[in-house]
């Protein structure tokens, strides 16, 4: 064999075809597979080995291709997914098992679960749970909490229904490419050899900079196009989500606040950005005092980080009903506490990325992103151009869970293309999109709950700081969501619930699943247990009597009349409740260091923005073939958006779902459907569905003056209308088309009803709020500190369920997300940020999760529907705390309750030892 | 910027003379630690080397080469000792790390962490280094130097890695503390080799990872423990000063020092109780 192969080509079998490539020596097999060979269906998570995405088969061995030299396979046989689900039947098998039990949500993990998988199911056809996860433990995903894929590899029958009806559990409409490693994310889409931008960014948590000469640097080197700094930028340079709170600058000026904030970026051909040493760009840092908590932020002395904002206050939340104080002082009996949380990670397998171009003197901006028009917004802004001379065209989103409604590479990339006028990519490593990519809030909240000698609550007093980090991003939202749902979905009639956004020289807090609610959830239900334990009740039985009701107002003064289901959420887990209890009692019995905890927690989540407009539009319609085409706005970012606004809209307008061609989102393409944010999706973008839906079908009876019974078949050039003992035929042919190349079609709007709040937050917040009560069964090894999670049980009142099998997936997600929360996951800033150092739940950390789903319809959701998204997460931390709790005695006030931490509290110390 | 892939281990000390390039095998180790726009662009393979991949018996005990891949050791017919080492081997990264890393790769990066170095130490594994000019061999507990510091001059490489033999009656395990199930850096982590004698404790062997620049055996322990039943070893006293004295564990993000001791103390009883059980 050759023992210089600097030069030469070197070949293998990929996917069963002889390839030769020639690549660099130590490039890696990622690299190679993806760009010399369009293998794109091999994903890069991480570069380091830590996520597994990028899994592939060499002889038939799984292995990391982002740790393999391409020159190690040569002469070896590669297989990929996209090889695999072509020629191999149990790849093939496996991908209709993945789309049955929807084990593929946002689908970046998918390849590289399944090529696991694979590997696996070849050795051993058969495997038990535990052989699953021994197997596929180096693959994380973020979407799915795992059991689903368990399922789906195991062979479990899985519970599919009907055929796309509202209530139908059906396939998700885009999962084919997914399971076949064809869905498109966002760095998917550029074509090799594309230019290649690099953010220079800030080491240092505050600092002053002043650039060398960047003219002459660039000059310098071979292969740079551009050099960008804020002074490229042709517009406004700043950023946000939050009219008011627009204050984040797409490149730092003078000042950096906070570690891996942009100072500038440099564009070059691949090869040249590959081999650019960050340190080698002429800018000078100079550190300057930072403030990285709230405590120290808000110090008399300390730094501003925004001039207008006095004591580095953003801004503050309050709700207050009743008499709270004369509650407390009356109150029987009383619980309190102080809670804290930090920095929490959203942990996506898809790092932030996307490929720009200037077409026809417009520029497109293809990316991952939740908020396709959020984005032009913001974009428009930054340009300073025309809104009609932007396109935003989202990629397929590889996990967002808040993140990505805030712009992270849309601006590098549009300034990038128009700057070069070439087409430009960029694809954040990362540490790049841990460093500089928004958080969830920490949260230091002291509060105060009574209750009276019949168990009723008297008095809630709440309060909560949260560290915004540099820049608003979502923390004003935070700040007034938080009031809002600090009671929990309970009956609270005095109340008084402050909370403040505190800047701080860290990375910016935005939107993560819940918007503060899960932290505060964390305080209250811990004190819940507090006030059923002071009162000898039983804590579930607590619950029920304190939940909310039909008619009962909520902390705001609103009153729902139909709705409210957090009481059937809290009884329909009485049963489990009580075997589990039963079960843990007569565990402990036994002496020994392994204890068995139960805890149950609750909460609830309004859908849709707070007290503000929330619009949502959906266009369809039908051309003069008869295809009925959606055009669906709504990010799809693995929740399921594509399949539940089309059952939804199949089912108004009365065809099957598999008629429907669907479009978008693309802000050329799709009306604005608004954000994937706030559990919104199936409330406000299914209304819109469902009004559009109804239109186009009043069209369509109105033409031959048929009843509301009528049934359509539209196909073939006509549409077949049958109405009792009649039937009508309309020709499409003969009928003129719109401008959209439709002859029939209909566009409708929804926005949520809802009322300001007043200066004590009273109004109506929300149109509609959802409801969870979750259990939490795990051991605690009081030796160690170790916990293990041995089930959860999730009641969630979801109004109605579109799609059930969507529905639990969900639940899952949400669940393994609070469960991080509760016992890992902590992001330290310069020092958790990878995926090795900062920890998400591994196939191995989920237990069982079994989901009853409560249906109490809404008065203004889509089929009595209701959103779910974020109510999966809000109780699932609050809940293990508590089941740890009752395992072993010990109320954790600080998250992540990590062994360490477990074990300090067991033994009456401080966890912190960091 | 040059790959070389050698065949033979006279032709990978050959070229490692020169300089010109930096050794590796699984990669497992060396990609992660690369900054960005800072490749190491001249490598020497010696991955395809097949002297240098597998696990022999020899006269005096076992071979395992150093281009041996953690799941080769798991996939071994070898004696109940290194069960330990099989088992900390499953908890080297994941199936795909496995599949590539090397045994030698994991100590000569010499994490304080290193998964493999515990039960090596209880195999009282010797690290044979060869140079163009000359071979030596060296205790595993003295190869390793310090935290990312191992005893390699230049022009030196790790060839194998030597374990005595050991008696078909000694059982061994090994127990890894982190905070999720998988793909986990250890907080602490004990490997233990013991025979038992008679329902005793005979011969034990004791070492301890992440609590101490480079894992530690605990040779105090081993005497304390010697002699013990396995009822008695449940409710031994361990003192943190008198029998995990090398011990010298820090406070970082994955827990205290005072927890890493805590922790060691109730992880060497169950090690020992787990070794003794599969006898």
């Amino acid at each position: 064999m050759d023992k210089r192969t600097s030069e030469t080509r070197i070949g293998f079998s990929l996917n069963g075809a002889e390839t030769e490539v020639a690549p660099l020596p130590g490039e890696r097999l990622s690299q190679s597979l993806r760009e010399r060979l369009g293998a794109r269906d091999v994903k890069i998570g991480c570069d380091a080995g830590d996520c597994g995405a990028c899994s592939v088969l060499v002889d038939g061995d799984v292995v990391c291709a982002c740790l393999t030299p391409t020159h190690q396979v040569s002469g070896r046989t590669v297989e990929t997914l996209a090889g695999l689900v072509e020629s191999d039947g149990q790849a093939r098998a496996l991908a209709e098992r993945f789309q049955d039990h929807g084990a593929a949500q946002c689908g970046i993990c998918t390849p590289g679960m399944m090529v696991t998988a694979v590997a696996l199911l070849r050795d051993n056809p058969k495997p038990s749970t535990l052989e699953v996860q021994d197997a596929l433990g180096g693959v994380l995903c973020r979407c799915t909490g795992y059991r689903k894929i368990i399922d789906a590899v195991c062979g479990v029958p899985p519970v599919l229904s009907g055929s796309g009806a509202v209530g139908d559990a059906i396939r998700r409409l885009d999962g084919l490419d997914k399971v076949h490693g064809a869905e498109r994310f966002g760095d998917d889409v550029a074509p090799p050899g594309t230019l290649e931008i690099r953010v220079i960014r800030s080491p240092h948590p505050h600092a002053a900079f002043t650039f060398g000469d960047l003219d002459a640097w660039r000059t310098a080197r071979a292969g740079i196009e551009a050099v960008l700094t804020a002074d490229d930028v042709p517009g406004l340079n700043r950023f946000g989500v939050i009219p008011g709170f627009i204050d984040q600058p797409v490149f730092a000026e003078g000042v950096a606040r906070f570690r891996g904030e942009a100072v500038a970026a440099v564009i070059g051909d691949p090869d040249v950005i590959r081999d650019l040493d960050p340190d080698d760009f002429p800018v000078t840092f100079e550190p300057l005092r930072d403030v990285q908590t709230v405590e120290a932020a808000r110090a008399e002395e300390a730094p501003r980080l925004h001039d207008a904002h006095e004591g580095n206050v953003m801004c503050r939340g309050f709700v207050t009903c009743g008499d709270p104080d004369g509650a407390l002082d009356a109150a029987d009996v009383t619980a309190e506490g102080v809670f804290s949380t930090g920095f929490v990670e959203h942990g996506y397998i898809e790092p932030e990325a996307g490929f720009a171009q200037v077409v026809d003197g417009r520029v497109e901006v293809h990316a991952c992103t939740q908020a396709p028009t959020m984005d032009l917004d913001s974009l428009e802004t930054i340009l300073g151009m025309d809104r009609g001379l932007i396109r935003v065209v989202p990629t397929g989103v590889g996990g967002g869970f808040g993140s990505k409604l805030d712009i992270s590479v849309q601006p590098y990339l549009a300034l990038g293309a128009l700057k070069t006028g070439k087409p430009v990519r960029i694809c954040l490593t990362r540490t790049e999109s841990m460093q500089s990519t928004t958080k969830r809030h920490p949260a230091r909240m002291q509060v105060k709950i009574g209750a009276m000698r019949d168990g009723r609550i008297s008095g809630c007093d709440f309060y909560g700081d949260f560290n915004t980090g540099a820049y608003a991003s979502w923390g004003p939202t935070v700040a007034n969501r938080v009031p809002v749902h600090a009671s929990g979905p309970y009956r609270v009639a005095d109340y008084r619930a402050r909370s403040c956004g505190v800047y701080t020289n860290c990375v910016p807090a935005g939107a993560f699943r819940g918007f503060g609610v899960p932290q505060a959830a964390i305080a209250q239900e811990a004190l819940f247990d507090d006030l059923a334990g002071q009162l000898d009740m039983d804590p579930l039985e607590f619950r029920i009597l304190n939940a909310l009701e039909n008619g009962v107002p909520t902390v705001c003064g609103q009153v729902f009349e139909t709705g409210v289901g957090i009481k059937q959420c809290l009884e329909a887990l009485r049963p489990d409740w009580q075997r589990e209890r039963a079960a843990a009692q007569a565990f402990n019995a036994a002496a020994g260091s392994l204890r068995r905890g139960v805890g149950v927690a609750a909460g609830w989540y309004g859908c849709g923005n707070t007290s503000l407009p929330n619009p949502s539009t959906i266009r369809a319609g039908i051309r003069s073939d008869g295809q009925v085409v959606l055009h669906q706005g709504a990010a799809d970012i693995g929740q399921g958006a594509n399949t539940v606004i089309s059952q939804i809209f199949a089912e108004a307008l009365g065809v099957p779902v598999s008629s429907l061609a669907l479009v978008g989102p693309d802000t050329d393409l799709t009306p604005d459907a608004g954000k994937t944010s706030a559990s919104r999706q199936t409330f406000v973008t299914g209304n819109a569905a469902r009004l559009c839906g109804q239109a186009l079908r009043r069209q369509i009876l109105r033409r031959v003056n048929a009843s509301e019974t009528a049934e359509l078949t539209i196909g073939d050039g006509e549409i077949g209308i049958a109405d009792g003992g009649s039937a009508h035929v309309v020709a499409l042919s003969n009928l003129p088309s719109d401008a959209h190349g439709y002859v029939l079609s209909a566009e409708e709007t929804y926005d949520p009803p809802t009322r300001p709040l007043d200066g004590n937050g009273q109004g109506e917040p929300y149109a509609q709020m959802g409801y969870a009560a979750q259990i939490a069964v795990l051991e605690v090894d009081t030796r160690l500190g170790t916990v293990r999670p041995v089930r959860f049980v999730a009641a969630h009142d979801v109004g109605k369920a579109i799609n059930p099998m969507l529905v639990e997936g969900q639940v899952h997600g949400g669940i393994a997300q609070g469960l991080g929360m509760a016992l890992m996951e902590a992001y330290l800033p310069g020092r958790t940020e990878n995926l090795h150092d900062y920890l998400i739940p591994t196939i191995g950390d989920i237990p069982p999760i079994d989901t009853i789903i409560v249906e109490q319809p809404d008065g203004h959701g889509p089929y009595g529907a209701k959103g779910l998204g974020e109510h999966a997460l809000v109780p699932t931390a609050a809940a293990i705390l508590n089941a740890i709790r009752h395992a072993c005695g010990v109320r954790i006030q600080e998250v992540p309750a990590t062994p360490s931490a477990i074990h300090a509290a067991l033994n009456g110390r401080d966890g912190k030892g960091m | 910027m040059i790959y070389l892939t050698p065949t033979t281990v006279a032709e990978a000390l050959g070229l490692l003379q020169t300089g010109e390039a930096t050794l590796v095998a699984g990669c497992t180790d060396f990609f992660p630690g690369q900054r960005p726009g800072c490749q190491e662009r001249s490598l020497l393979d010696i991955t395809r080397v097949p002297e240098l991949r597998g696990i022999s018996a020899t006269r005096t005990g076992w071979r395992i080469g150093a281009a041996t891949t953690w799941s080769d050791v798991i996939k071994a017919p070898l004696p109940p000792a290194f069960d330990g080492l099989k088992l900390a081997a499953r908890e080297v990264g994941s199936v795909q790390i496995q599949n590539a890393g090397t045994v030698a790769g994991n100590i000569c990066n010499a994490s304080p962490a290193a998964d493999g170095v515990p039960p090596l130490l209880t195999l009282e594994t010797e690290v044979e280094v060869a140079s163009a000019e000359r071979v030596r061999r060296v205790p595993l507990s003295r190869f390793i130097t310090g935290v990312r510091s191992v005893d390699l001059r230049p022009g030196e490489m790790v060839v194998a890695l030597h374990v005595p033999a050991i008696a078909e009656t000694m059982r061994s395990a090994f127990l890894k503390l982190g905070s999720r199930k998988y793909l986990v850096i250890s907080i602490a982590m004990v490997a233990v080799v013991v025979e038992l004698d008679d329902g005793r404790i005979g011969d034990i062997r004791i070492a301890v990872g992440a609590c101490s620049p480079v894992a530690q055996r605990l040779p105090a322990l081993e005497n304390h423990l010697r002699g013990l039943t396995i009822e008695a070893v449940e409710t031994v006293a361990i003192d943190a000063d008198a029998h995990l004295a090398p011990l010298r564990p820090i406070d970082d993000v994955r827990g205290t020092a005072g927890y890493r001791i805590e922790a060691v103390r109730d992880l060497c009883r169950r090690a020992v109780r787990q070794a003794m059980d599969a006898a």
